[in-house]
């Protein structure tokens, strides 16, 4: 089986998810594409795990799992905060920081 | 194509399950990024990472991908639709999920899947994933994480603890 099957999978999710963060307005939303970026980003690390034969790639992954993990629980709570303040989790209307 | 397909070394059945499932993903992560419906884009999301799950069983990587359907489909998603519906009352379509200018991102992923895959295509063209080779075991992935990643692994450990009470401080009522 080739490597790069798994490689150009990886790239079109990547791609995907890329588009969903521009395109997004909707916080929940964004959060995943994000979810997707990092599945994308582990299809790989996996590939050459395998295709190196070396444990470090699946080692990888799993941290970048448990990180993914951590990081839906803090973004969806912040949404969650965003939410009870304003009423609204559109990303375009937090503009309180601009210049 | 017709070359690859019949060389002797390809194992057919599996190039056949990973066509048919890298199409489900792709299908499914075209739905979550452009779907009118918060609850269908979560459950697209849902179809993806089941099929990356799959596509690390492929690849051999049999804890990753339990711990894939563990993780995600278990926990992150139901996190995921906890946050839909405690931010929005309205179930069903929604036409105000995408940005004005929303266009603009065709073009950026686009020339970014452009560039990728040719890079991709010139770097690593016909390398073949190992055939007959023993793929790598849970026990050395656990060789792995305990005696050179440990560092790592603690403070990933501390990430998660930072996290868990992160999110309990910022989203209890005060």
């Amino acid at each position: 089986m080739l490597v790069n099957n798994f490689l150009l999978l990886g790239a079109v999710l990547f791609c995907i998810g890329v588009y969903g963060v521009i395109a997004r307005r909707n916080a929940v939303l964004v959060l995943m594409s994000i979810e997707l970026i990092l599945n994308s980003v582990n299809l790989n690390l996996l590939a050459f795990s395998q295709m190196h034969n070396n444990p470090d790639g699946n080692t990888f992954a799993l941290y970048v799992i448990a990180v993914a993990a951590a990081e839906v629980g803090v973004g969806l709570a912040m949404v969650l905060l965003i939410y009870r303040n304003r009423k609204s989790i559109a990303l375009d209307d937090l503009s309180e920081m601009k210049g | 194509m017709n070359a690859i397909l019949l060389a002797s070394d390809i194992n057919i059945a599996e190039n056949v399950a990973f066509g048919i499932i890298a199409l489900v993903m792709i299908v499914a992560a075209l739905n979550v990024v452009t779907s009118n419906n918060l609850v269908h884009a979560a459950l697209s999301l849902v179809m993806v990472l089941a099929g990356a799950a799959a596509q690390y069983l492929l690849l051999a990587a049999e804890f990753v991908a339990v711990t894939q359907v563990l993780v995600y489909v278990g926990a992150v998603m139901v996190l995921f639709l906890f946050g839909v519906m405690l931010t929005r009352a309205k179930l069903g379509i929604d036409t105000d999920l995408n940005n004005k200018n929303f266009a603009l991102g065709i073009p950026v992923a686009l020339t970014m899947l452009g560039v990728m895959a040719y890079v991709l295509i010139d770097g690593f063209g016909q390398d073949r994933l190992p055939v007959g080779r023993a793929p790598v075991t849970t026990q050395a992935v656990s060789d792995s994480i305990f005696k050179p990643y440990l560092l790592p692994f603690w403070a990933l450990s501390f990430v998660l603890l930072a996290a868990v009470i992160g999110a309990i401080v910022l989203a209890r009522k005060d």
